[in-house]
């Protein structure tokens, strides 16, 4: 593999990620509990859907062969995608949701942490604005799972199995391969080995305040979205909805 | 009319805060910081203009009335080139931009970006637009376009937007 191809999967990984959660958020527009719960899933999913375009508009740039993020986005099917298993996960109730961002957050803050670093001037300038933004999202998702966790004893039991429910699909995110070794070699992507230590500390000490029980380290963990692209049986629904208006209506603009 | 070749690229960039935020229509993109730079090269013109969040809507229109405007004054090449790097700060919004948001009934952002203690959870104080009041609380981080939270004024109780930090 060439470092250009590593580039190419690498960015990917990460435009398809956003992609696919902000989807997923999207999914809330008119249906928050609140209307300001609302309008702070929308506004996440938009920043997102922003991130996505960046990176995906990247990857169509190294990959060079005259497609567009719109492209990527739109006309790529299930096993292209390389998003994480978990962002792809059913929104649920609202602490299945808050839960399955929180757990990204946590993941996505400390890893665009490092990634700032990337020797690859683009992606470091994706990363440098992401993680203003995703400072908020952390923030405000650990609130909502504080806020609940220590609420009703309703609440509580809500978070908690939504918290052993998604947990499965949290080891993936730390998943690695050649695409990763040779991009590590080029200074361009950081070690996720030991952020995985950093996330379960985080994670610890917002489920304590929370009163959650954090689920057993050695748990058996799903992966393959990320690596592979074998996805669960719910991104075929998330792309037939996501591109049917491009691939039903090529010349659309609006 | 002088000939728009004799424009210097400080003029273009004064020109500039002709065009206005299509979300926030008081600010101009000049007291929003988001041109950070014009480059004429002959009959070109190339602005360099920064995002203020990944996903803002606002800035392919920005974009476009950038285009029109100085294609209005004249220039035949315009070009409008996005970077992220550095990535754009609440500190880059001008004084007049801060004082022109108060007016409009936003709350400017409160402090400078070095001072994260509104994120760690420390005190920040955040003005009533309306009566002035430091007396507010935050409603949602999140506000009607991705720059702004929800707050409202414990005093006058009128809510409000607040320009956030980032
Ligand atoms: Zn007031």
């Amino acid at each position: 593999m060439t470092i250009k191809e590593a580039l190419f999967q690498y960015t990917l990984r990460q435009g398809d990620t956003s992609l696919i959660l902000g989807h997923r958020l999207s999914e809330w527009c008119g249906h928050g509990p609140k209307l300001e719960q609302d309008i702070a899933l929308i506004n996440i999913a938009l920043d997102l859907v922003g991130q996505s375009r960046s990176y995906l508009e990247y990857a169509a740039r190294i990959e060079d062969k005259n497609r567009t993020e719109d492209d990527l986005a739109y006309h790529r099917a299930e096993r292209e995608f390389k998003n994480l298993l978990l962002v792809e996960q059913p929104n649920g109730n609202w602490g299945n949701t808050i839960m399955r961002s929180f757990y990204y957050d946590v993941f996505h803050y400390l890893f665009l942490h490092e990634l700032v670093k990337s020797k690859d001037e683009q992606i470091a300038a994706i990363a440098q604005k992401s993680l203003k933004e995703v400072t908020y999202h952390l923030k405000h998702n650990s609130d909502w799972v504080i806020r609940l966790g220590d609420g009703t004893e309703e609440s509580h039991v809500i978070m908690q199995t939504a918290a052993d429910e998604l947990w499965m699909f949290t080891g993936e995110m730390f998943d690695m391969d050649e695409v990763d070794d040779i991009l590590m070699k080029e200074g361009i992507a950081p070690d996720l080995k030991p952020l995985h230590s950093k996330w379960l500390q985080k994670v610890k000490d917002v489920f304590t305040e929370a009163t959650l029980k954090v689920p057993p380290e050695d748990a058996w963990m799903q992966s393959g979205g990320k690596l592979k692209g074998i996805h669960s049986e719910q991104m075929g629904f998330i792309l037939s909805e996501m591109q049917y208006l491009p691939r039903a209506y090529p010349d659309a603009t609006w | 009319m002088e000939n728009v070749t004799d424009y210097t690229e400080e003029q273009i960039f004064q020109e500039l805060s002709n065009v206005t935020d299509p979300e926030i229509p008081v600010l101009t993109v000049t007291d929003m910081g988001v041109v950070r730079k014009v480059d004429k090269f002959g009959e070109t013109v190339r602005v360099t203009i920064t995002p203020t969040y990944s996903g803002c809507p606002a800035m392919q229109r920005i974009e476009s009335d950038i285009k029109e405007h100085l294609e209005k004054l004249g220039f035949e090449k315009v070009e409008v080139v996005t970077v992220l790097s550095p990535a754009w700060t609440t500190d880059w919004l001008t004084d007049v931009g801060r004082k022109k948001l108060e007016e409009y009934g936003i709350a400017p952002p409160a402090e400078k970006t070095t001072d994260k203690s509104a994120l760690t959870g420390g005190k920040k104080t955040v003005r009533c637009p309306q009566c002035k009041s430091e007396n507010t609380k935050m409603i949602s981080q999140f506000g009607s376009t991705a720059c702004k939270a929800l707050y409202q004024c414990q005093d006058c109780k009128e809510p409000f937007d607040y320009f956030k930090c980032i």
